[in-house]
């Protein structure tokens, strides 16, 4: 079984399929270069060929982009000296790709060139794309649903395979830089607008045939491959090219906050290539792309938002003495912002949704809710209205119990209050079947205790969803003291279903998520009390690469929840419960009536309209500018360390069972900064010794919050990481 | 070590630059040309006596690139043996042009230098001549570059500088130039430019504006918000630097800022033997001068560093100084100035500066050792100070002493 076969029609074109078995998708391998190498070699060399047609065997499908496990494979194989290993890689590939560019063309031998098209039966991405820019002419499928771009950039890297040099050269580095820095992607015939793809048809084989059996030798010589070529846009020291990076270059340092080192290495080959011939830009595109596949922090956020967050998303952790199950029908009891978005998710997954409310204007609210999503949706994607009513017609508003009664799981989304949620728990529990699992999304309160309103308490489990549910990819399920495997492996199943990523940890409170961002918030909290600068607080946090600063992020979740954060604290802890500066922070905003966004006044001024205006200066008021502000680093450490050392506790206390959940659940849960790959990637780069010093200067300077857990401790004399016992 | 002397200072009037201006039709070349002529006449040089010609200039391309200074020795009328040296030092160059003049004269390297400088600033424009710090990531982004206007904000920001400060300043500057004029106070310096059939072109600074005052300052549009805040957001990278601010103030304007202008300057350095055989009498002394690299992103208060570092190196203080030029590229910068050290306001810039007559790059740093020559000639006073902030983080500075 090959990844690449290739079959001669009768008129002379060879059709190399790219088809690569028991898989879904096309990924190249290195097997499959070496195909691909050997098959274009043949076709070029054999005189009876014409030309050639590059396509996939997956109806729908071109290529999914690189095994991204082989390049770390490849890394791991040339321990003695991987960057080396890793560029000449890279050139080989360029050397295969440039003679697919050149037809095999060469000038100097008097040996003219053959064409070579792409036909793009769908989404093509990544590698998939890269290689598809080498050939003369991509004629790509009309499927809207298929998905064109190079989303490298979301990984950690960048298109390192020609993709950054060829879409530079073809559409200018205005036109390009939504692609190559953001990882746009697009369907077909946007990426015909924007010059991606040359035809969208309905047959792309039969045209890429028909086009490479008529193709001249002018049609065969790319832009960049004739004399007087020039960058569309002009290169970087053209008038036009200069304004063009001058604003890139504060563009990208503006929003990324600096975080980022994978984008500002792509804006370095972006420029450094444009200056040079095409040849000269991939040598310099392939040096700057190793360069960050030598960085450890690529190979963390691979491991993680990549590689782990497949592995989670195929459950990992479910329980393997389980059936599959399949949930058909799901009961959501509340109809308020998280129920809204629950029954959203579950209906678009085709599950079957009955959405209890008290009363049935907050019930269709709820309901409504979807609506405005989906009709959102269908503008964006220029559908008909109404293309998605399959969908609301699964969600079914009531104010009726008896309603429930099919229901596989039900989950609740009331208000958080324990009393409340025994009481709708054991008033459904009456009506459902002793194998319906019953789900909390509760973020604060502990599932074991919630479980004790239940007569069969190993059914029942925590399901916390994150805010907005459409948006936010993770859940963290929560195995209460008394909930079995089949429950937990219904629940991973149901998350699977919903196309969220799951984490499975033990009930305590906070359990793992909150239980991080809870310190965090407070770290910022206790230094706004202390004086230091709010806009520093929380641009800190935006150079470290987390989506919001912990001030920002507190007026957004707003300050009545912290309060009430607090107060359940302090009940569970007692005396030794710290709240200190925080807390009085927090209260005195409460106090005051200044809420976050929600009552238009916070730790920020809004407009009438809403809009967050600039930090709220009666703040500095009570709590006065300190005259020393801190330098940045310091923030930033108290900001990191308050979370990851609390991810180490949870770790410590068996709340957390696996980091590498700990790594996904936190860039996913609370917007960790993805480049480090997480908390336990992150501890493992900096190293155990430099945690351990550092926690103890904060310690010093800040309070025991700052102590550093055990686990480090011996983590640090035995030299071991979290990774490396992973492995082992 | 021998003596660096300035025997003479000469410049052209600045004029604006652009269409409109008066020098507009005249090119690099000539105006260049014609300032060394003027040197060389009113002091009776002869062809050959120059050891080299350092003219400062900060956009090298076109009709400035290809190493100006030779050609301009060669459209002059000195001789083909004086060579010819073209720096830059971006707003500094001028001034570096006379101290690397003045510190080859202490080395015992030559006898005499002329040092200066150009820029037709509507001729060739600024940033024309590309530049790495702007384009290359690496750098752009490694050290948060930001366009001067941003900076000079951020020094506002940064130092508590208002724009009510910063247009008093203007007005200052404005009023202090025009009485100035009136009262032939740039006589000695400046050279009237006529065409070849000796038609007057231009003899005075064309930028001055005697009638402005604070409510029509206070009425400018801040020239750099936009940039700042919109798009491409430039804000956002000086605050990554400096994130302990929440925003910049954007303070400057058309009209609190430097001018855009054309002009060229020159000095004629010589040691005391030079003097002796043209029987030409020094006018000051060069006492010290330095040179400085500071913060690229704030990128605008090399004065103060470099200030502290001639008076080190001239074994003076802050008070042995009567009278200070520092280049008013932005009013921020000279405001700081005067923060900084705690210096009167009145002994700063006594006659105006770039705000009001305009700020020729490669030509200024020459002019503002010309202008303060002959000041401390007028008031008769003995030593003076001159200063000047550089792009991409630097400064520059020169001490001269009357004899």
């Amino acid at each position: 079984m090959t990844d690449f076969s290739m079959a001669t029609s009768d008129d002379g074109i060879a059709i190399i399929t790219w088809d690569v078995p028991n898989s879904s998708m096309n990924v190249l391998s290195l097997s499959g270069l070496s195909e691909l190498t050997h098959l274009f070699a043949k076709a070029f060399e054999d005189d009876s060929i014409k030309g050639v047609v590059l396509t996939s065997g997956k109806a729908g499908n071109f290529a999914g982009g690189m095994d991204l496990n082989l390049l770390a494979g490849v890394r791991e194989q040339m321990r003695a000296n991987p960057a080396q290993g890793l560029f000449d890689l890279i050139m080989d590939m360029h050397k295969l790709m440039r003679r697919i560019e050149l037809g095999n063309r060469n000038e100097g031998a008097n040996r003219i060139g053959k064409p070579v098209a792409c036909a793009m039966p769908g989404t093509g991405l990544g590698i998939g794309l890269e290689l598809a820019l080498c050939t003369h002419r991509i004629f790509a499928a009309d499927d809207d649903n298929a998905r064109i771009g190079l989303p490298e950039i979301k990984v950690g890297l960048f298109p390192g395979a020609g993709g950054t040099t060829r879409l530079i050269r073809k559409l200018g580095i205005n036109a390009a830089a939504p692609f190559l820095l953001e990882g746009k992607l697009v369907n077909p015939t946007e990426a015909k607008s924007s010059g991606i793809v040359d035809e969208v048809v309905s047959d792309p084989l039969r045209s890429a045939h028909d086009w490479v059996l008529q193709a001249t030798t002018q049609d065969i010589i790319k832009p960049w491959d004739s004399k007087h070529y020039e960058i569309p846009g002009g290169s970087p020291y053209s008038a036009q090219g200069f304004t063009t990076m001058l604003a890139a270059n504060a563009l990208v340092h503006g929003r990324t906050y600096g975080a980022f080192s994978h984008v500002k290495s792509l804006l370095s080959a972006i420029y450094e290539g444009a200056l040079v011939d095409f040849d000269t830009a991939l040598r310099i595109e392939a040096r700057w792309f190793v360069s960050v596949m030598m960085n450890p922090t690529s190979s963390a956020m691979i491991r993680s938002v990549f590689l782990n967050k497949k592995r989670l998303d195929k459950g990992i952790a479910r329980p393997t003495n389980v059936a599959k199950s399949d949930i058909s029908r799901v009961g959501v009891l509340g109809a308020g912002m998280m129920g809204s978005g629950i029954a959203l998710v579950s209906a678009s997954a085709g599950i079957n949704v009955v959405l209890l409310d008290q009363d049935e204007e907050r019930a269709q609210r709820g309901k409504d809710y979807a609506q405005k999503f989906l009709d959102k949706q269908a503008a964006r994607k220029k559908e008909e209205m109404g293309a998605q009513s399959p969908i609301l017609d699964r969600i079914r508003p009531t104010t009726d119990v008896e309603n429930l009664a099919d229901c596989d799981l039900i989950i609740e989304a009331v208000f958080e209050d324990p009393v409340v949620k025994a009481k709708i728990t054991r008033q459904v529990e009456a009506i459902v079947s002793d194998d319906c699992i019953f789900a909390s999304n509760t973020s604060t309160l502990p599932i074991t205790s919630l479980a004790e309103a239940c007569q069969i308490p190993e059914r029942f489990i925590g399901l916390h969803f994150f805010s907005p549910v459409e948006k936010m990819m993770l859940v963290e399920i929560i195995r209460g003291k008394s909930t079995d495997d089949q429950a937990v492996a219904i629940a991973l199943d149901f998350a699977r279903k919903i196309r969220k990523t799951p984490i499975v940890v033990n009930d305590a409170r906070f359990f793992y998520t909150n239980r991080c961002i809870v310190p965090y918030l407070n770290e910022g909290l206790r230094m706004a009390g202390e004086g230091i600068n709010r806009a520093l607080i929380d641009r800190a946090a935006r150079m470290l690469g987390f989506p919001v600063g912990p001030i920002q992020l507190l007026d957004e979740t707003s300050l009545d929840l912290a309060a009430m954060i607090a107060r359940i604290s302090q009940k569970a802890l007692g005396a030794a419960y710290d709240g200190g500066l925080a807390d009085e922070v927090t209260f005195w905003m409460v106090d005051t009536g200044r809420l976050g966004r929600k009552s238009k006044a916070g730790f920020f001024d809004y407009s009438a309209e809403g809009k967050r205006l600039g930090y709220w200066g009666g703040f500095n008021e009570r709590f006065p500018l300190a005259r020393l502000q801190p330098q940045v680093d310091d923030v930033q450490q108290r900001l990191l360390l308050s979370q990851v050392l609390e991810a180490v506790r949870a770790l410590e206390e068996n709340v957390l069972c696996d980091i590498r959940e700990g790594d996904v659940g936190a860039i996913l849960g609370w917007g960790f900064p993805a480049w480090s790959g997480g908390p336990f990637s992150w501890l493992d780069m900096v190293g155990a010794d430099w945690i351990i010093q550092k926690s103890k200067a904060l310690e010093q300077q800040h309070g025991e919050r700052f102590a550093c857990p055990e686990l480090l401790r011996d983590m640090s004399k035995s030299k071991k990481t979290f990774y490396s016992q992973l492995a082992a | 070590m021998p003596d660096a002397f300035i025997y003479d200072a000469v410049r052209s009037p600045r004029g604006k630059g652009r269409k409109d201006g008066a020098l507009h039709e005249i090119s690099a070349l000539r105006l260049s040309a014609d300032i060394l002529n003027a040197l060389k006449k009113r002091n009776h040089l002869p062809e050959d006596g120059i050891e080299d010609i350092i003219w400062g200039c900060v956009t090298q391309i076109a009709e400035q690139g290809g190493c100006l200074a030779r050609s301009a020795v060669l459209a002059s009328e000195f001789n083909q043996s004086v060579p010819g040296l073209t720096i830059n030092r971006f707003c500094a160059s001028g001034m570096e042009a006379v101290n690397l003049a003045a510190t080859q004269i202490q080395a015992g390297v030559g006898h005499a230098y002329i040092a200066g400088g150009v820029e037709m600033m509507g001729r060739v424009a600024m940033g024309s001549d590309g530049a790495a710090i702007v384009a290359d990531p690496i750098l752009a982004i490694g050290r948060n570059f930001v366009p001067q206007g941003i900076a000079a904000d951020l020094l506002a920001t940064k130092f508590g500088i208002t724009r009510r400060d910063a247009d008093s300043f203007a007005l200052e500057s404005q009023k202090r130039a025009h009485t100035a004029w009136q009262d032939g106070r740039f006589q000695k310096s400046v050279i009237s430019i006529i065409d070849q059939n000796g038609l007057p072109i231009l003899d005075h600074d064309e930028l001055i504006r005697p009638d402005t005052n604070l409510d029509t300052l206070s009425e400018l549009e801040p020239s750099f918000r936009s940039i700042g805040e919109n798009f491409p957001a430039f804000d956002q990278v000086a605050l990554l630097k400096y994130p302990e601010f929440e925003k910049l103030s954007h303070i400057h304007h058309v009209g609190n800022s430097s001018g855009v202008v054309d002009g060229a300057s020159a000095v004629l350095v010589g040691n005391a033997e030079f003097g002796d055989q043209l029987g030409l009498t020094p006018r000051a002394r060069i006492k010290a001068t330095a040179r400085i690299g500071s913060e690229p992103t704030i990128m605008l208060t090399g004065p103060i560093p470099a200030t502290e570092k001639i008076l080190r190196n001239a074994g003076m203080t802050i008070a042995d100084i009567d009278l200070f030029e520092v280049n008013e590229a932005f009013a921020a910068v000279v405001l700081y100035f005067i923060q900084a050290f705690e210096v009167d306001p009145s002994i700063v810039n006594s006659n105006g500066g770039a705000i009001a007559m305009g700020h020729p790059l490669g030509a200024t740093g020459a002019i503002l050792i010309g202008t303060l020559l002959d000041e401390l000639e007028r008031a008769d006073k003995q030593i003076g100070l001159a200063t000047l902030c550089a792009a991409g983080g630097m400064g520059a500075a020169t001490i001269i002493e009357r004899v």
